[in-house]
């Protein structure tokens, strides 16, 4: 089993606070779903712990397995066995989507043992299949001039392709159809199981029906203020978050606000 | 023959360089008038880069003598690289100033192609050259580098495809410089005849680190009716030389020009590349891929002149420098008054790889023509902080994500080269370079 623990964490962007102290332990085997209304620093918790260049953290920690992730490289962070599924994935023109897939496994493995093109091509070729992808897409460069749910389903092939011990979901959902929501929940879904934790970031119980949340925690003005099981999230989504803010006499739930 | 320094070289110099190689009067003719005006032609002036110190008239010697090869297995590794031994048929090495390899498939030769090097040709072909040397494309007296390059003129090749023949696999010529004393007066005269078709790709190759030399080429492609001309070059060349490079195309109505320009050189470098649109209804590309490192110096000056009506031009060049290596990209597209619904597009984008490097893209418009339409877009900048990012996260390396995006920054361009062979070269040219 392996863990990610996030020790109240604290991050800036542009020398403004965001983050406020977040607390969360993920282990490989659990997903935990993150809600919260807009601007409460739930893409801030994801890039921070994937290492954005722009986000500062000022205190706290993460630690996978013991290591310290805040002093690793972005690119370390993934070879460590992290994942973020961006809730705007870059364009990159001139990199076709199956070179930058198979430089990505390559950098997971030693010099002289990169996996052979036809091991490639098969794997591709299935969690392709598996997503209801066109297959032209893998020669297509990378998320260039792809819809918004191609780009989505996009980032769920690099997730089954690369085989992370946690996957960092935002907003997988927006912008998804309903068949594309079965499908990218499909594929969320075939990598759970023992070696496989995720957090995921979305604002709607439809993506938690298909894939059921182990836990569920709600974002506001930069911090968890909220835990629960599968039923906060249906709570929240029949009655929205006003009667969080009652509870817990939160006024203005953005990360601008003191509690 | 070895002649002397340029300041030993004389009138009788270029006539007895000239009547050694046996060359018809009108050859040797316009040399001497060539050379009787250098004094009083002016030097081209490139837009935005000052080049009154830079070297383009010294150099160590006019001519080297370097082997010949008997096959293609002589080629050295790097040459070898570059060409399919088993499959190019059609080829023309030139080692220095040395014609030293030549094959053209029977097949072509009973459709009365011709190539060969530019002194067969004036020779043997010597109405047919005369008709098109300097002529139409680039004039003698244009300023004072193109009459040097026709005074001096010490290799190149000729490339002559008749009317309505199409040439299905594409012509290869090889510039191989490996001496450093070489100085390179090297001219292309391409002309492809009404109703033909051809792909011609060049190659200049440094294998040395240094040169010594001056390079000074001159490139005609001279595209008559409904002519179809695709012209890929991968420049290699050392560092040392002073480059003056000009590479012009005219087409008559119907024609199409491509271009697809690797400039790799690590000289400092003047390019000059245009094409007169004549013909009603004819077309030139320009695609162009830049990659400067070092203290290089460039300037890359492409123009596409629409004369005809309906012609239609485009220009697409992209450029990284890195180190302190700095270019200028002059794009000019140019409608005639009368050149009626022509369209003229141009694109330039640099990126930059470090503080130092220095890269202007200038797009310009001059249009004297109301029922036309053009446009332009241009764009300086660095690798973006978010696409290393998003490659990073997958674990990719930061070296390889820059390698990543570079590469994919110039394959639009890349991957419009001809040959396969010559394709992968320039993609490990910029490997190389951009390291
Ligand atoms: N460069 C910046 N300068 C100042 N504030 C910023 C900057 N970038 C982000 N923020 C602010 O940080 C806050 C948190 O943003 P974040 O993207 O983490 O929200 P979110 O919870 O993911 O919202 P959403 O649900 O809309 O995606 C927002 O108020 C946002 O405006
Ligand atoms: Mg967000």
């Amino acid at each position: 089993m392996s863990t990610l623990v996030i020790k109240d964490l604290h991050v800036e962007i542009d020398g403004k606070e965001i983050l406020k102290g977040v607390n969360l332990t993920i282990n490989t085997n659990e997903i935990h779903a993150v809600m919260g209304p807009n601007g409460t620093g739930k893409s801030t918790l994801a890039s921070a712990i994937m290492g954005h260049p722009k986000y500062e953290v000022t205190s706290g920690s993460i630690e996978l397995d013991g290591e310290d992730v805040l002093a690793m490289e972005v690119d370390e962070r993934a070879q460590a066995g992290l994942f973020l599924a961006m809730q705007y994935p870059s364009e990159i023109t001139g990199v076709t989507n199956a070179d930058f897939l198979r430089s990505a496994i390559n950098s997971r493995r030693e010099e002289g043992d990169e996996i052979s093109l036809m091991k490639f091509i098969r794997e591709l070729d299935s969690k392709m299949e598996f997503l209801e992808m066109d297959l032209d897409m893998a020669q297509r460069y990378l998320n260039e001039g792809f819809s918004g749910g191609e780009k989505k389903r996009n980032e769920i092939l690099q997730l089954m392709m690369l085989q992370p011990k946690f996957a960092i979901l935002d907003e997988i959902d927006s912008g998804l159809d309903i068949d594309a929501l079965k499908v990218v929940s499909k594929g969320i879904n075939e990598m759970r199981g023992e070696g496989f934790g995720s957090l995921v970031i979305t604002h709607y119980q439809r993506l938690l029906n298909y894939i059921t949340p182990d836990h569920v925690h709600v974002m506001m003005q930069g911090r968890v203020v909220k835990s629960g099981g599968p039923e906060l999230a249906q709570r929240l989504e029949a009655e929205g978050y006003e009667w969080v803010k009652e509870e817990l006499g939160i006024e203005d739930e953005t990360v601008g606000q003191e509690a | 023959m070895t002649v002397e320094t340029k300041l030993a070289l004389t009138e009788q110099d270029i006539r007895s360089f000239s009547e050694g190689k046996q060359e018809p009067s009108w050859m040797t003719e316009l040399r001497l008038k060539a050379f009787g005006e250098l004094e009083t032609l002016p030097m081209p002036t490139p837009d935005k880069t000052k080049i009154t110190n830079w070297n383009f008239t010294e150099f160590p010697v006019h001519t080297v003598d370097s082997s010949k090869f008997t096959s293609l297995n002589e080629l050295p590794d790097e040459v070898k690289a570059v060409v399919n031994a088993d499959e190019q048929k059609n080829i023309y090495i030139q080692h220095n100033n040395t014609p030293a390899f030549l094959s053209l498939s029977e097949d072509l030769k009973a459709k009365g192609v011709i190539l060969t090097d530019i002194y067969t040709a004036i020779r043997e072909h010597s109405d047919l050259v005369q008709q098109y040397f300097m002529t139409d494309g680039v004039k003698v007296t244009e300023h004072k580098l193109t009459a040097l390059h026709a005074a001096l003129l010490n290799g190149g090749v000729f490339l002559y495809v008749p009317k309505n023949v199409v040439v299905e696999e594409p012509i290869q010529v090889i510039y191989l410089h490996d001496d450093k004393a070489a100085s390179l007066f090297n001219h292309t005269l391409l002309v492809a005849d009404e109703n033909s078709s051809v792909t011609y790709v060049e190659n200049y190759l440094s294998t040395v680190e240094h040169a010594e030399g001056l390079a000074n080429i001159v490139t005609e492609v001279i595209a008559k009716d409904n002519s179809k001309v695709t012209f890929g070059t991968v420049d290699v060349l050392a560092e040392g030389f002073t480059t003056y490079v000009n590479r012009r195309g005219v087409t008559s109505r119907d024609a199409v020009l491509e271009w697809a320009l690797g400039m790799m050189n690590d000289s400092d470098t003047i390019s000059e590349n245009t094409t007169h649109l004549v013909g009603d209804n004819s077309e030139g590309h320009v695609k162009m891929v830049v990659v400067g490192r070092g203290k290089q110096k460039q300037n890359f000056t492409t123009k596409v002149i629409h004369w005809g009506k309906h012609t239609e031009g485009q220009i697409l060049k992209h450029g990284v420098m890195k180190e302190e290596a700095s270019s200028i990209f002059n794009g000019i597209g140019k409608i005639e008054y009368g050149a009626t619904k022509s369209n003229a597009e141009q694109t330039s984008r640099v990126l930059m790889l470090s503080e130092k490097a220095r890269g202007d893209a200038n797009p310009i418009l001059l249009i004297d023509e109301d029922d036309v339409t053009a446009g332009h877009a241009a764009s300086v900048g660095r690798v973006d902080p978010l696409q290393l990012y998003y490659l990073m996260s997958r674990g990719i390396s930061q070296h390889e994500a820059e390698r990543l995006v570079i590469h994919g920054f110039l394959a639009p361009v890349v991957n419009e080269l001809p040959i396969e062979g010559v394709k992968k070269q320039l993609t490990e040219v910029i490997e190389r370079k951009v390291r």
